[in-house]
């Protein structure tokens, strides 16, 4: 029986490689199926802020015309060849607007395509369009948004997570199987969690920042979202390498074995007998809901059944992880939004009375560019680097990293990886959280010490609470990102081992909703 | 209670360059307080003795080659600007001096701070 | 400060210098920076070229755009070390870049990528040489990378900055390598602080120029000083409060703002006023400075390390490699020079005064002889440069030029003063020595025939004179020189005219 589209857009990733490769599908078939999704139910959802169909179906059937042409222009194409993407609107594209989900950018067209852009070109992925986020990447539930929030497919009145909540919902809905996210604190592994999908936070420098909207430099890296952990590891694959615009990036050298290791190849593993996991346990208990902690354990439970050592492993600087991480961030990120100052791109606004000088209006520019979670956090970071003050605040934060390096090293002496739950809550109401910064910034709880240490991290689905998403955790050292893969990819399996469909599919109907 | 006071929240967003209202500043003062008040313990975890990272990785020395590479034709860079003339971005008028600017007539080189 | 108090200042009448010295001891202090030369920018790798098309020395990079990312320019890196060990100082195990925020709209990210506590290179000095010979040393603070910013063009009626209606910015320089050499505080100098000013700058030119980091052109801004200048009464062991003077791009400009700023702070300090500590700027045309900005508290450019560039790490094996490739110093080769041109002293500290050694190295090095060559720049071609009011250096001539013309008066086809027009006559776009010559007609006129008539004829004209040759006086023979050369348009040579007067009247010069 020939794919329906709505079957189509159910694929994983690597099932549409393959029926693209046979020919069963074409990918402007499959592009379209999924151009269809989103105007179907993106209004409801608002996933994307720009959805680029035509440039996405003219790389669709180019892709298709390789195929048919046969031979070596057939063989060369990569698997990804024409499997679609999106792309979080705070990586820059040519040919489409980057907008970081500001004011600030509206209407602005980058001349130049991130590194991880050019290789997906390269790859000949059609990209359907650019998904919201919060404003410049700044928040955990993507309501801070110029182009208005987010809703998680699992229940439109809850957040997607955040800032990745446009790259998470639209993978979780079927608009795209996979997506380019960002990670400062949490950003792809959260809004992984919140929605059922997954989501890696690649080591610090394994993909290049070239183009990547900088919100802290020291802290951000791209990564892949899916709804399997293969599917991430195919476009981690692609993404992955150094990159000589990026000087953070890593050279293959740099890898254990003088080389990039294939995740897909570790996301194949399906075997945890022997495999050393650590939980931490200054991530969990208080703090988490009680149906997260119930995931979390059953996910341990059947990690150790199938063989798994399980060891308790203590990490007490991450006591301090949070307000390191609140201090440092903004900090980069206040350094990083200087730019935006109506000068060379972008916004300009003019004050609306007195003197019309340049400091004027830079001032108003910056005043009504920025929404209020950025401003704090601009502020925030002035105040932690001003004169007499940088030694209390940036300077502590940056021991504290020390501290949980020293943690994490002392943790990865025990297991071979750690784990723990990837938010300590389910997707919670739409606004319940925004008038109360701090109670936001505690969705990092979990997910910023892997930043601060620059490692890698993934969010693999654990099951339902309340009928909620909740994520699960996996950490590795410093390039050792394939060990998120193998276990991420045992526990995705054990979980899944049953006559149910895997969790991704459990997601409601959503034409119900808009039609 | 916070040593943030809303006189320093006005001068941060001076320095910041955010024009903000009265009753901006003082929310943002309030809201500050408060996270500061939560970020300030991380004084109190690490000693003397601790070196700071800056850095997640230890990399050391990432140069490039002297080579010229790709630039953009003055169209290309105007491109986004929000005022352009003569090839160059406008901008208004600049209160606080502190350039080498050199008048329209009488062109001269000169430096960076 | 208000306006009315600072107009006061400007107004306070300049001291003498002699007695400004007289009841102050200056103190200076430079920061120069230094634009390097290299093919790419500091962090990107768009063209570093002066005087293109605004905005078209620009990409991504340059003009802060989002997401974009610094790479530093290794060669740049490797210029910085060399100067600084060529300012004898130490040279960092490991450094790294800041960010200095400021908001300016020449500066695209609103950050200048520069090093703050931790420069490459730090405690060194250079010995500048005075007039007199004698040895000043000027102790180095520091030397550190950094990029430079964009450029500011003021429109508008008044084209001034105050009362401008609008900037336009050109960002090709933004993204310059800089090298910025900060001196310690200048001590002991008394009088001669105009002139260690103007040495040192000099100096520092030439280091960069011998190590070929930059083209060194003050013109072009490639090298320009801030100076910084207080005064204190003798004994008084407090620094007084000091000025900075912005872009001083002259040597000469150098001399005159310190000399200028010491005679205005001692104006100030005597009629019991005080100094502001602020920025001035110098102003070519009137020879004064002008206020700048107050430095206030307010400045605060939250340094913090760059996150998005690592460590450089130096090794031994790395500085020492480029320490032995590190040319002479130009101490040592002014030394080296001196002694193998065989000038006298006060012949030499011409030379370098005018700023004149490389082009009579490479005139010497054309074929020249020392003497030949000190003779033209010093003579015909400052005369020159003076009259079109340019520097010498940089009036044109090549040395190649210099050589062509003397082997012509060497040939005899032409002689000095046919070789003055012919070098104008070059500068002017006439071509080459040789060619104008020839296309003149300026030979000089040496066929005896045409001499000799033009010689008797001259000797039939003045027979008074002829009468004082014959009982001895051959001096007179040169009022007969003078006719000759009208006769023959200029082309004759006076030796031959002499010898052609003493064989007619057959008598022996000797
Ligand atoms: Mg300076
Ligand atoms: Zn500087």
């Amino acid at each position: 029986m020939a794919p329906t589209p709505d079957s189509l857009i159910r694929l994983t990733a690597a099932q549409m490689s393959a029926k693209l490769r046979t020919g069963e599908i074409t990918s402007v078939e499959l592009t379209q199926a999924h151009l269809d999704r989103i105007g179907a139910v993106d209004e409801t959802i608002n996933a994307f802020i720009h959805v680029s169909g035509d440039e996405a179906l003219q790389t669709a059937a180019a892709v298709d015309a390789s195929r048919a042409a046969g031979g070596a222009e057939a063989e060369q194409l990569h698997p990804l060849a024409g499997v679609p993407i999106a792309i979080k609107d705070l990586i820059v594209t040519k040919g489409q607007p980057t907008t970081a989900g500001s004011k600030m950018l509206q209407g602005w067209m980058s001349p130049y395509d991130a590194t991880v852009v050019e290789k997906i070109r390269t790859a000949r992925m059609p990209i359907l369009g650019k998904t919201n986020l919060d404003e410049f990447a700044m928040g955990s539930s993507t309501e801070h948004s110029a182009y208005g929030p987010t809703r998680n497919p699992w229940d439109i009145t809850r957040i997607p997570g955040g800032s990745g909540g446009g790259s998470a919902a639209a993978v979780a809905a079927f608009e795209a199987p996979l997506a380019l996210g960002t990670d400062t604190g949490g950003s792809i592994r959260q809004p992984g969690a919140v929605t059922g999908t997954v989501g890696t936070k690649p080591t610090y420098g394994g993909v290049s920042r070239y183009g990547a909207i900088a919100m802290a430099s020291s802290l951000d890296q791209i990564g892949p979202v899916a709804r399997t952990v293969e599917d991430a590891a195919l476009l981690h694959d692609l993404i992955a390498g150094h990159d000589e615009k990026d000087s953070t990036s890593l050279a293959e050298a740099e890898y254990p074995e003088g080389r990039i290791p294939s995740f897909a190849e570790a996301a194949t593993t399906k075997n945890v007998a022997g495999l050393r996991i650590g939980v931490i346990k200054q991530l969990q208990g208080s703090g988490y809901q009680a149906g997260v902690l119930s995931r979390f354990q059953e996910a341990l439970d059947q990690l150790r059944d199938n063989g798994a050592e399980i060891v308790e492993v203590d990490c007490p600087s991450f006591d301090y992880a949070l307000g390191a991480y609140y201090l440092i961030m903004p900090s980069e990120a206040s350094s990083n939004l200087a730019r935006y100052d109506g000068v060379r791109y972008g916004t300009r606004v003019l004050p609306e009375s007195g003197p019309m000088t340049i400091e004027r209006v830079m001032g108003a520019t910056r005043a009504a560019g920025f929404g209020d979670e950025v401003k704090r956090r601009i502020i925030l970071g002035t105040y932690a680097l001003s004169a007499g003050y940088y030694d209390a605040y940036y300077g502590s934060a940056q021991k504290i990293r020390t501290l949980i390096q020293r943690d994490f090293e002392a943790a990865f002496e025990r297991a071979d990886v750690l784990v723990s739950p990837t938010s300590p809550t389910v997707a919670f109401p739409l606004e319940d959280k925004l008038d109360d910064p701090l109670a936001m910034y505690l969705n990092d709880v979990a997910t910023i010490p892997a930043n601060l240490a620059g490692i890698p991290g993934i969010s693999v689905p654990g099951g339902l609470s309340e009928g909620l998403p909740v994520g699960i955790q996996f950490l590795a050292p410093a390039k050792e990102d394939a060990r998120v893969y193998r276990a991420a990819a045992a526990l995705e399996r054990l979980l899944n081992d049953n006559d149910e469909p895997p969790l991704w599919a459990q997601v409601p109907a959503l034409e119900e909703v808009t039609r | 209670m916070s040593e943030i006071s809303r006189a320093d929240v006005e001068h941060l967003a001076t320095l910041a360059h955010i024009a903000m209202t009265d009753a901006e500043l003082e929310k943002m003062t309030s809201e500050l307080a408060v996270i500061v008040d939560s970020v300030k313990r991380v004084q109190e975890a690490a000693g003397a003795d601790v070196p700071a990272t800056s850095h997640p990785l230890p990399l050391t020395n990432v140069f490039r080659d002297d080579v010229v590479g790709h630039a953009f034709t003055a169209e290309e860079a105007l491109a986004n600007a929000p005022e352009a003339e003569d090839s160059r971005f406008k901008v208004p008028a600049i209160l606080n001096e502190d350039d080498d600017a050199v008048t329209a007539n009488t062109p001269q080189e000169g430096g960076a701070r | 400060m208000t306006t009315t108090t600072q107009a006061a200042m400007d107004a306070a009448e300049l001291m003498s210098f002699e007695d400004a010295i007289e009841t102050f001891e200056p103190v200076l202090g430079f920061e120069v920076h230094v634009e390097l030369n290299t093919a790419s920018k500091m962090f990107s790798s768009a063209p570093n070229a002066f005087g293109d098309e605004p905005n078209t020395n620009v990409n991504e990079v340059d003009l802060g755009m989002p997401g974009t990312l610094p790479v530093v320019n290794g060669k740049a890196v490797e210029s910085a070390i060399r100067l600084g060990l060529a300012l004898n100082c130490t040279i960092a195990q490991r450094c790294r870049f800041a960010r200095k925020q400021y908001f300016y709209p020449d500066t695209p990210k609103n950050w200048q990528t520069s090093q703050y506590d931790e420069p490459i290179a730090f405690d060194g000095f250079v010995d500048v040489e005075l007039d007199d010979g004698e040895i000043f040393r000027v102790e180095i603070e520091r030397a550190h990378m950094e990029e430079d910013a964009g450029k500011l063009t003021h429109a508008g009626t008044s084209g001034r900055i105050h009362g401008a209606d609008y900037s336009l910015v050109d960002y090709n320089r933004a993204g310059v390598p800089l090298i910025e050499i900060v001196s310690k505080p200048v001590t002991g100098a008394g009088s001669r602080a105009p002139e260690i000013a103007r040495a040192y700058v000099s100096t520092i030119r030439d280091i960069v120029k011998g190590l070929g980091i930059s083209d060194a052109r003050m013109e072009r801004g490639n090298v320009r000083c801030d100076a910084n200048v207080s005064l204190m009464r003798p004994g008084a062991g407090v620094f007084g409060t000091r000025s900075e003077t912005k872009n001083v791009n002259s040597i000469r400009a150098v001399e005159h703002a310190v000399t200028y700023e010491i005679r205005r702070h001692a104006g100030i300090l005597s009629a019991g006023g005080s100094i502001v500590q602020e920025t001035r700027h110098w102003k070519e045309d009137t020879r004064t400075t002008s206020s700048g900005r107050v430095k206030s508290d307010a400045d605060d450019y939250r340094y913090f390390p760059e996150p998005d560039l690592v460590p450089i790490v130096t090794t031994p094996q790395w500085v020492e490699s480029l320490r032995a490739e590190l040319p002479e110093p130009p101490a040592k080769r002014r030394r080296r020079l001196r002694e193998a041109w065989g000038y006298a002293e006060a012949e030499f500290r011409d030379v370098i005064a005018a700023g004149l050694l490389d082009q009579i190295e490479e005139t010497v090095a054309h074929g020249a002889s020392p003497a030949v060559a000190r003779k033209w720049w010093m003579g015909e071609i400052s005369r020159l440069a003076n009259a079109r009011d340019v520097e010498p250096a940089v009036l044109g001539v090549e040395p190649a030029t210099i050589v062509e013309l003397n082997d012509l008066i060497q040939a005899g086809t032409i002689n000095d003063k046919i070789a003055r027009q012919v070098l104008e006559l070059h500068l002017d776009g006439a071509g080459a020595p040789a060619q104008i010559v020839q296309d003149r007609g300026l030979e000089v006129v040496s066929d005896d025939g045409a001499l000799a008539a033009a010689v008797e004829k001259a000797m039939a004209e003045n027979p008074d004179v002829v009468e004082k040759v014959k009982g001895g006086k051959f001096k007179a023979i040169g009022a007969l020189i003078g006719p000759v050369m009208k006769e023959t348009r200029g082309q004759a040579d006076a030796g031959k005219v002499k010898e052609i007067v003493l064989q007619k009247l057959n008598m022996n010069s000797s």
